[in-house]
């Protein structure tokens, strides 16, 4: 087995009659940044959200360190593994969401808290410690005890990177988590990402920054309807795109207007 | 009307009325009581059960809310004994109106549950939660916020239908009121009398409401 952190094979997945993803192939090894752009609708969320079984995916495999995620086959037969088991491999990835979700009822410290203490079994002590560590990293640890409603856009969607970040994942994944945020607010959570991908955490990044795709990623893979249309570092992508569909989606985009 | 009189009148009849008054609190706890643990069972039917299960939920709910309280009274206290199942009037009538009230109970719930963003779920997901730990930690707490206003309205209905038990010949409040307005025709003075108790009952239930609503108010 090769040493990828991630391998998707052939991935397959439909709404009904809608296939949204017709064959992705993609590896990723430890300490990869990977920026995922493409228009709306071209299935970069929704490969996203395949890693960590948010959606289910009728062909292909997702493996993490070698590990098959969601599915096992057995006797020729494909099936969704157990809910324990999934819950467990979910743990794998670290996600920060559009809209942040972070747990209102919640203050930002025990937002941190509730997945060390319920899924990795932490005492609270201990919780609160790596809690105000991480909150401490993104900024907030002034903050901890501050509940989502009193915290800004960019505020919370810090805590909910230090909530993901702090189960140790071997993987983070980004899914246009800017997208939501006013534009002012946008650095800081940009920010905090570029840290984090200096200190060789590996990530995934749904994004429509392109600068900031451009900046902080070592690889980009462009999607369009469903496939990958064009990978490569982010210097060729972005000045040389081979393809007319990727030049064509870079001229609409952010990057072209600089 | 004259005032010494009804007091006389009220201090004699003050235990009949006590043990109505009893009868009547008794009845609404328990109805209160089982028709939420049952309501909560059918919220969750009706929001995460398989298909046949919500089917038959569903059905269960529509019938029972669509049918007079009345009706499910007289039915538990007759019907059910037909069928061998006999009930003393205060059995039937917890079981009819506890009943009910978990079909508004779980309609409640359900609610509550469906109104929360379906993001809180993933973000539970996304860090390793189970189901039983997600719906421990993040809906349950969320929706018992969203259900108190509409369930102390629930408590409340459910305290005044306990009298629709009178019926069937439960001792409750209104039964003996009665009673004692047949033998001392202060008729307008005891039909106040009752209603001011209910009114009491009702609002310890609807202060309790607000009491907890405070305690559990997320800052924003």
């Amino acid at each position: 087995m090769p040493n990828h952190l991630l391998e998707i094979r052939d991935l397959h997945k439909s709404y009904g009659d809608v296939e949204v993803l017709k064959g992705v192939d993609c590896t990723m090894a430890q300490g990869d940044v990977i920026s995922i752009i493409g228009s709306s609708g071209s299935g970069k969320t929704t490969m996203l959200r395949c890693i960590n079984m948010l959606e289910e995916f009728q062909g292909g495999t997702i493996s993490i360190d070698g590990e098959e995620i969601g599915y096992e086959t057995l006797g020729g037969q494909r099936r969704r593994k157990k809910e324990k088991e999934i819950a467990r491999q979910r743990a794998l990835t670290g996600m920060a969401f559009q809209q942040f979700n972070l747990f209102p009822h919640m203050s930002a410290a025990r937002n941190v808290m509730l997945g060390l203490m319920k899924v990795k079994k932490l005492s609270k002590d201990e919780a609160r410690s790596i809690a105000e560590k991480w909150l401490d990293r993104v900024g907030l640890l002034a903050r901890a005890d501050h509940f989502p409603g009193q915290l800004s856009g960019g505020q919370q969607q810090r805590v909910a990177i230090a909530r993901a970040i702090a189960m140790n994942p071997r993987l983070m994944l980004f899914d246009e988590v800017t997208s939501a945020l006013d534009p002012e607010l946008v650095n800081e959570v940009l920010q905090v990402i570029k840290s984090l991908a200096q200190d060789g955490m590996s990530m995934l990044l749904v994004t429509h920054e392109m600068r900031f795709a451009y900046e902080v990623s070592n690889r980009v893979i462009f999607m369009n309807q469903g496939r990958i249309g064009e990978e490569g570092n982010p210097r060729e992508m972005f000045h040389k795109p081979k393809s007319e569909r990727l030049s064509e989606f870079l001229k609409t985009s952010s990057f072209g207007e600089r | 009307m004259d005032i010494a009189h009804f007091l006389d009148i009220l201090w004699l009849a003050r235990i009949p009325i006590l043990k109505g008054l009893g009868f009547t609190i008794s009845i609404s706890l328990l109805a209160i009581c089982f028709g939420t643990l049952l309501g909560i069972f059918v919220g969750l039917a009706l929001t995460y059960g398989v298909r046949p299960l919500r089917w038959i939920v569903r059905g269960y709910t529509d019938f029972i809310r669509g049918t007079p309280v009345l009706v499910l009274v007289l039915a538990s206290y007759y019907v059910l004994s037909t069928i061998g199942l006999d009930l003393s009037p205060f059995q039937a009538g917890v079981l009819a109106l506890a009943v009910f009230c978990s079909s508004h109970v779980g309609e409640i719930v359900r609610g509550a549950l469906q109104a929360i963003p379906k993001g809180q779920t993933e973000a539970a997901k996304a860090i390793g939660l189970t189901f039983p730990q997600t719906f421990a930690y993040v809906l349950g707490p969320q929706a018992l916020r969203q259900v108190l206003p509409a369930w102390v309205n629930t408590a409340a209905e459910m305290v005044k239908a306990s009298t629709l038990l009178s019926i069937i010949g439960v001792a409750e409040l209104l039964l003996r009121t009665q009673e004692i307005i047949s033998r001392s025709f202060l008729s307008l003075e005891f039909y106040f009398f009752a209603g001011f108790l209910y009114f009491i009952i009702n609002y310890a239930i609807e202060r309790f409401g607000r009491y907890v609503e405070r305690k559990t108010a997320i800052p924003s």
